[in-house]
């Protein structure tokens, strides 16, 4: 196992040779976007004419189905089949593996006359057109037997118990500490219900090629699917292959499969053509995971100078009845800010609502709305800057653990953040600043999250034609692995990105663990560096014991990588050429990463801060962004211009976080009150107005051979608070309730006599 | 229903299923699946096509509503070799990530570029009598109808700044 230490060896991506490191070079894969031709799971070309799969979804919250009538269904025209939990084809029990590496257990769809929340798929129809399967779908008949449903989240609070197998994390004496402290904060924060909105639905194409199933899903992880599929059909997983070469947004929604991949797997077997699934829009609110909503009691105390004494989190979320997910709200206080007297933990909310699952930024994303408006108040309360407070909060080392950072440049996020923002124009007293009937304000807050480094592998080819073509069972899902996969294959060898082809997303390829957390760049591009080097050893050897080879006899340890050439003084053999006669396929290797033994005796995060200004309509009491800008530090970066848009997207989804975005549970039928975009309002683009971002100089030699960290989640974490904290200094209206809609902030001026 | 649509400048004609959507003609008849269905509701804008010239959402409009229509989809803007400007200006701006909103912004760009050239007013504009300038806030304004999830919406109104030849 290696250490951090083998990974402080200068190479060729560290020295960025050719420069193609941190280049903002275009996507790899744009082209195809642009113009249409990017084939996303539901389009794949297929071998015949495709079936069509509708499913049908339940409209009770929890019961039984005593009565299913897919007669009429059955008759209509152009059906081929309609299933539901009498008749679908036999699937393993929810959970269950035989295949002893499975990530995943079975999945299986219709399974049991239970339904567990709205929107559960009840019946699925197969027909030739998808008018045909949809209005077969509107003959099937339900009838069900309720039960008593718990729905409503914040009328549930006292039924909160400990999340399953954690415990509070407490230092000192949180209540002792709090109590004895000179000043303090005591507020509840409440961060509602929120959905991904992929713009790409769910969907699945599939067929079999005899015993094997091949399918192509929108899914975040390669493996996942397809051990999840294999295991809901008894296969062994070798006999699913499974391709998701282009994704239409997931944000974590799509780190599992869902029934459009079982049911066209199933229906496809049953049919003997290949079938098209896709979930209808309200069946993606409805059917797929969702955010949770999170409570949070925030207590800080501190001394008069600002120092935090005693710091709190507790944390009340919720999920599916049986399925256990944990937002950790709490988490990310315990490497932000020391304080001697700390408490941090969740309570757990189980509700007959679809599963909780993770979503950008699980823990952060929520939890920072909470403890970032803490601050803020507790700075209004001291007399200090925001700024200054948490400068005055710097820890040494991780407070969490007093492990060293690996690199920690916030206070450098803040200063820079404040001053290309102009924050010294502030006025801190809210209220003061007026722009006909708008009240106008600045905000900022941090950002924090953590890094990660995973197992994985990749494979590289070199051809005699001079490419080089890296595989990996990866994903890209708009976060830019093609490209910045293509620039660290290109750096490694030595070429140009026209001579580098990368080709994703095919379970057959070397593993990689996929899109989510934030690890994917780093996890992924590390694996595919770590191939590059592999390759190049081999190429070297090729070169030094080839005869026919200008570097005959050398050592192939002093060789260098350029132009498509293997360099030793003025000699120089092409990688074509060495790779031509290595055979007709070329030279393949596969390298792999993991993590280092040691990687763990550092604290790994990156940081961020963020500032806006905001207006707040005196009349209506709409919040209207006005400017927003960001400073984050995120490791070495790959490519300037798609690492700043994963960085500003996280941004926005932070603006939505704060003005716009919750769907409450209806309790008449355990529903979303919003089940499409006409409702739940993720942002446009009017609600966005002047944001930007920068990302400083960075490498982070502890986290992996190229000191690169994820960029994908920070983006959000800290936003929406730095809105809210803009929209008191405006107005000096403090609400604690997400979102800021203009009915809250309406009521809150008036209740102050505004 | 025997339908005929000039797509792409090719005339397509086809039996075509009444309730079928022209998105569903597009994407299932015809196989152009570069427009793409987000929520088949009218709520997203990944479905926007040009008919005769002005941006629709195709999920929404019946395929049986367009006989002897000029539909063109983001097929077909490109030439054989060079892209279209605006398809040009989303690549070089990186105004996508997933890009599956990416077709319909583009569409939806090209549409607004031609409105705002023959001076139709938005919410957004200031002055009703000149022509309509193509500010930031015009831009916005007129491309809410796209949403992306991603929010590549900063890049997204510089490409649309970019094609328009508008200084940044
Ligand atoms: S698919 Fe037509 S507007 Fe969403
Ligand atoms: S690029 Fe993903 S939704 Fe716009």
């Amino acid at each position: 196992m290696s250490t951090v230490r083998d990974w402080a060896e200068p190479n060729p991506v560290t020295e960025n040779r050719t420069g193609l490191i941190g280049k903002p070079v275009d996507r790899y894969e744009g082209r195809l976007k642009v113009t249409g031709t990017a084939p996303y799971a539901y389009e794949v070309e297929t071998p015949s004419a495709p079936l069509y799969g509708h499913i049908v979804s339940s409209t009770i919250a929890r019961g039984r189905i005593t009565a299913i009538d897919t007669k009429a269904a059955e008759s209509a025209p152009g059906v081929v089949l309609a299933w539901s939990h009498l008749n679908v084809p036999e699937q393993a029990a929810r959970g269950a593996r035989i295949n002893p590496r499975s990530q995943r257990g079975a999945n299986p769809a219709l399974a049991s006359d239970r339904v567990e929340h709205y929107g559960q798929s009840v019946a699925f129809i197969l027909a030739d057109t998808p008018e045909n399967a949809r209005a077969a779908g509107s003959l099937v008949r339900v009838a069900y037997a309720e039960e008593p449903a718990d729905l409503d989240f914040l009328a549930s609070l006292a039924k909160a118990g400990p999340a399953p197998g954690e415990e509070d994390a407490r230092v000192g004496d949180f209540e002792a500490g709090y109590s004895a402290s000179e000043v303090t904060v005591d507020g509840t924060w409440f961060s509602p219900l929120q959905n991904h909105a992929q713009m790409e639905p769910c969907a699945t194409t599939a067929w079999w090629e005899g015993d094997k199933v091949v399918v192509h899903t929108s899914i975040q992880m390669v493996k996942g699917g397809q051990h999840a599929l294999a295991e809901t059909l008894g296969l062994p997983s070798d006999r699913v292959r499974l391709f998701t070469r282009y994704i239409g947004g997931g944000f974590g929604g799509k780190g599992q499969s869902y029934d459009d991949l079982t049911l066209a797997a199933l229906a496809s077997r049953a049919s003997g053509r290949p079938v098209r699934v896709a979930y209808t829009r309200q069946q993606m609110f409805q059917a797929t995971i969702h955010r949770p909503a999170v409570q949070m009691r925030v207590r800080l105390g501190a001394d008069r100078t600002g120092r935090l004494n005693a710091m709190a989190i507790e944390a009340v979320t919720h999920c599916a009845r049986n399925a256990p997910f944990v937002e950790h709200a709490a988490n990310f206080a315990r490497n932000l800010y020391a304080a001697p007297h700390r408490l941090t933990g969740h309570r757990l909310v189980r509700l007959d609502i679809p599963h909780a699952g993770a979503m950008r930024a699980p823990g952060e994303a929520p939890g920072m709305l909470s403890l970032e408006c803490a601050m803020d108040e507790l700075a209004e309360t001291l007399g200090l800057d925001p700024i200054e407070l948490r400068i005055r909060n710097e820890p040494e080392v991780d407070p969490d653990n007093g492990k060293p950072f690996s690199v920690r440049q916030l206070v450098r996020c803040m200063r820079e953040g404040a001053q290309q923002f102009g924050w010294d124009r502030r006025n801190p007293v809210p209220g003061a600043v007026r722009d006909g009937r708008w009240y106008v304000g600045m905000g900022m807050a941090t950002a924090i999250r953590g890094n990660f480094l995973l197992p994985a592998k990749a494979g590289l080819r070199v051809t005699g034609d001079g490419l080089a073509t890296l595989t990996q069972g990866m994903t890209d899902i708009g976060t830019g692995t093609y490209t910045i996969l293509a620039q660290i294959t290109g750096e490694t060898l030595g070429l140009t990105l026209d001579k580098v082809r990368v080709e994703l997303g095919d379970s057959d390829m070397p593993p990689a663990p996929g899109s989510g957390g934030q690890f994917g760049a780093a996890t992924a591009g590390s694996a595919a560096f770590e191939t590059g080097m592999v390759m190049r050893r081999r190429l070297a050897e090729l070169a030094a014991g080839d005869p026919a080879s200008p570097l005959y006899g050398e050592d192939p340890t002093l060789m260098d990588f350029a132009n498509g050439n293997i360099v030793l003084g003025n000699r120089s053999a092409s990688l074509a050429a060495l790779a031509g006669r290595a055979g007709p396929e070329g030279v393949y290797v596969e390298g792999s990463i993991s993590p280092a033994a040691d990687a763990r005796d550092w604290s790994q995060h990156t940081y961020g801060a963020h500032f806006a200004e905001v207006g707040v309509d005196s009349v209506t009491g709409e919040v209207r962004l006005r400017r927003m800008f960001g400073v984050f530090a995120a490791g070495r970066i790959l490519n300037a211009k798609l690492a700043k848009s994963q960085i500003t997207g996280g941004m926005i989804w932070g603006v939505g976080a704060a003005l716009t975005e919750a769907n409450p549970v209806d309790p008449r039928f355990g529903s979303f009150l919003h089940q499409d975009l006409g409702g739940y309002l993720a942002p446009v683009h009017a609600d966005i107005v002047n944001l930007d971002a920068v990302l400083l100089d960075e490498a982070d030699d502890k986290a992996n051979p190229m000191g690169i960290k994820g960029v994908g989640e920070l983006g959000i974490c800290g936003a929406g608070a730095a809105i809210a904290n803009a929209v008191y200094n405006a107005c000096g209206v403090r609400l604690r309730d997400y979102p800021l809609t203009p009915d809250k902030v309406l009521a809150a001026l008036e209740a102050k006599g505004l | 229903m025997l339908t005929t649509i000039r797509v792409n400048g090719v005339d397509r004609a086809a039996d075509v299923d009444p309730r079928m959507s022209l998105l569903d003609f597009l994407r299932e008849r015809l196989d152009l699946k570069g427009t793409k269905k987000g929520c088949d509701h009218g709520q997203c804008g990944a479905c926007t096509v040009l008919v005769n010239g002005v941006r629709i959402n195709a999920c929404l409009s019946l395929a049986v509503m367009h006989e002897g229509d000029q539909v063109l989809t983001v097929e077909g803007l490109a030439g054989e070799e060079a892209l279209h400007p605006v398809q040009h200006a989303f690549l070089v701006e990186d105004a996508f990530q997933c890009g599956y909103c990416t077709p319909g912004q583009i569409c939806s760009a090209v549409g607004l570029l031609a409105e705002v050239a023959a001076g139709q007013p938005s919410e957004a504009t200031v002055d009703l009598e000149g022509p309509v300038v193509l500010t930031d806030a015009e831009i916005r304004e007129r491309m809410s109808g796209n949403i992306c999830r991603c929010s590549a919406y900063p890049q997204i109104l510089a490409a649309v700044r970019r094609a328009a030849g508008v200084a940044a």
